[in-house]
């Protein structure tokens, strides 16, 4: 299938989605809806370097938090710009400010790409497990900055308080749930790119072994920084509208250990090889998650998660495509 | 700067550093030497927080000899998970992604589990010493930190000797350099790692109960010992034990004069600043190999 077909049938999908949720006329559905979509494009950031080229990012929380803060920060900046900007430069801050949420998703994006790039060069020349541990490391410096940080809050937190309505679309939810679909669109479609490349084939060769592949000429480190700056940004995205969506953002709630948890378990579970893996499971555990949130509680659902991690990555390693593959007996395109 | 205050928060870093010793002297052993990186190490010492606080809020006994008690149950536990990370990932050939998953799952398992069954709640021992402090002139040594890092001390020493003198311990020195060269000496590389690595969990036991007399425990708390934990391992060289303790009691006393002067908030992000200056400056660490 080409890319442009691709998009156009995820565009035709995404509208469908949209206009059946609509149809139901129950913004609850998009407030779910919204939290299983920012998962699809969590899961999908990680497994460009996770499943792609074999390294693990303990950090997700950190970057998706980096997007929600950097939103905080702009928001902030926006709700009284005379009291930050000096007089002669008021009127132009004034006018930019504030900023429209696709924009902050934007320079969430570069932020959280930005920390990626830092935290990968100076960690990617080692043993991939370093990387690991400095990720799982990185999350917890980030909420240390974040307390100690009263402009965003600090401990106590901010409130980000968005406009109940928006003109065309109607109420708010529903245009960050359209944002957040336009992302999983940006995030599946960059995915299966890749998987289809040349950069695909460098990750590839990384994944299987880096010592040959650094042998034969392929520029590993280079590769490994590109696949870190995508997976950072994409989360960094995914996290910038968080604010606006929950209304009042705090250090403990952002930095939670279950984004980490929700986005290796999701891209395993479902399968790494390829762009559906962390599409399925991201649906079917986000999907499990919000009914555990409605019937039982949330802290069930998260532990039915973290078992179905230690469970597939013991018994399935290739998770649920790997299965499928193996009672078909099909091989997907590569 | 007040020359007393100063002394005094270089005493707490030793004590402290003492303590950071018994919690990463377990990764040394897992991640140093035997190459399993157990991220879910922490969890295990939550584990032996709790237990410790079980049988000392229902029958008073002290939490350290709870966790003596408890060691072999930590080693077999030990020993069952090295099994099932053997049988899954390691025979199966190098899939360093799926194994450091398997441990993540774990972590987090664990604590979720203990947020279920305790709650969110500070939770905290009693032991007569808890409150009371030693003396010597300005200086003064709270018991809630001495007897930890006194325990922990002492637990260093005795690993240190058995690694360096018992045929077992020699073999697991042996397992970390060459499995193959083991295993034309006819020991089972497999039984050794699987030794050590119930070894490395049974030190959480006593871990769990050192901090539990130093600070009050949640489920989550482990996850502040992570970054900690591979920093002072790192830091300390891989699979060094004399390089551990430098680093921990070095660790403890730059967090300590951190907190003191720049207020607790801050102390966090010292580990995670060692950990990337020394991946960035000298990878081997102070005493690596």
């Amino acid at each position: 299938m080409r890319t442009p077909v691709f998009v156009l049938i995820q565009l035709v999908l995404a509208t469908l989605f949209y206009l059946g949720l609509r149809f139901f006329g129950n913004d609850y559905l998009f407030f779910a809806g919204y939290t299983v979509l920012q998962f699809i494009i969590l899961s999908t950031a990680w497994n460009i370097l996770g499943g792609y080229c074999g390294y693990v990012n303990f950090g997700s929380a950190g970057f998706f938090a980096i997007g929600a803060y950097t939103s905080v920060f702009l928001y902030t900046i926006g709700q009284s710009p005379e009291d930050i900007f000096p007089a002669s430069i008021l009127p132009v801050a004034q006018a930019i400010f504030p900023l429209p949420v696709p924009i902050i998703i934007v320079i969430a994006g570069i932020m959280a790409g930005l920390v990626g790039l830092g935290t990968g060069y100076l960690t990617l020349r080692l043993r991939g497990v370093y990387f690991a541990i400095a990720t799982l490391a990185l999350a917890i410096v980030l909420q240390t900055l974040v307390v100690n940080w009263s402009f965003v809050g600090g401990s106590r937190g901010a409130y980000v308080i968005p406009p109940n309505t928006v003109p065309v679309i109607g109420p708010y939810i529903q245009y960050l749930f359209i944002l957040m679909l336009l992302m999983t669109i940006i995030a599946l479609t960059t995915a299966r790119l890749i998987e289809r490349s040349r950069l695909g084939v460098g990750f590839a060769t990384i994944r299987d072994d880096e010592l040959a592949a650094e042998a034969c000429g392929v520029p590993t480190l280079k590769l490994k920084l590109v696949a870190t700056v995508i997976s950072g940004a994409l989360m960094g995205m995914a996290g910038a509208p968080f604010p606006f969506y929950i209304g009042y953002t705090e250090p403990g709630s952002v930095f939670d250990l279950g984004y980490a948890v929700n986005t290796i378990a999701m891209p395993l579970i479902g399968g790494t090889t390829s762009w559906a893996g962390p599409l399925i499971g991201a649906v079917l555990l986000g999907t499990m998650q919000q009914v555990a949130t409605v019937t039982i509680s949330s802290a069930v659902g998260l532990l039915i998660v973290g078992l179905l991690l230690v469970g597939f990555v013991v018994a399935a390693p290739n998770g649920i495509l790997g299965l499928w593959q193996g009672w078909f007996g099909k091989r997907s395109k590569p | 700067m007040d020359f007393s205050l100063l002394l005094n928060a270089i005493i707490a870093g030793l004590l402290l550093g003492g303590f950071y010793a018994a919690v990463t002297v377990g990764i040394s052993i897992s991640f140093g030497m035997l190459d399993v990186v157990n991220i879910a190490h922490p969890a295990f010492i939550i584990l032996g927080s709790y237990i410790a606080y079980i049988v000392n809020a229902n029958f008073g006994v002290d939490p350290i000899v709870v966790s003596i008690v408890a060691l072999p149950a930590f080693y077999l536990l030990g020993a069952g998970i090295y099994q099932i990370f053997y049988v899954s990932f390691e025979k199966r050939g190098q899939d360093s992604l799926r194994g450091l998953a398997f441990f993540f799952g774990l972590l987090f398992v664990t604590e979720v589990v203990l947020v279920l069954v305790f709650g969110v709640d500070y939770r905290s021992v009693d032991a007569s010493y808890i409150g009371a402090s030693l003396r010597l002139g300005p200086l003064e040594f709270p018991y809630r930190m001495l007897v930890p890092c006194v325990t922990s001390l002492i637990m260093f020493a005795g690993l240190q000797i058995f690694l360096g003198r018992t045929f077992i311990g020699r073999a697991v020195m042996a397992v970390s350099q060459d499995p193959l060269a083991l295993r034309l000496m006819a020991v089972d590389p497999t039984r050794i790692k699987r030794i050590a690595f119930g070894i490395s969990i049974a030190t959480a036991s006593l871990a769990g109960a050192c901090l539990i007399i130093i600070q009050p425990v949640i489920p989550s708390v482990g996850r502040d010992y992570i970054g900690r934990i591979f920093a002072i391992c790192v830091l300390g060289g891989l699979g060094s034990l004399p390089g551990t303790l430098i680093a921990a009691l070095l660790l403890g006393v730059i967090e300590s004069i951190t907190s003191t002067f720049y207020g607790p908030s801050w102390a966090p992000a010292v580990s995670f600043g060692i950990l990337l200056l020394t991946l960035a400056v000298r990878p081997s660490g102070l005493l690596g190999r």
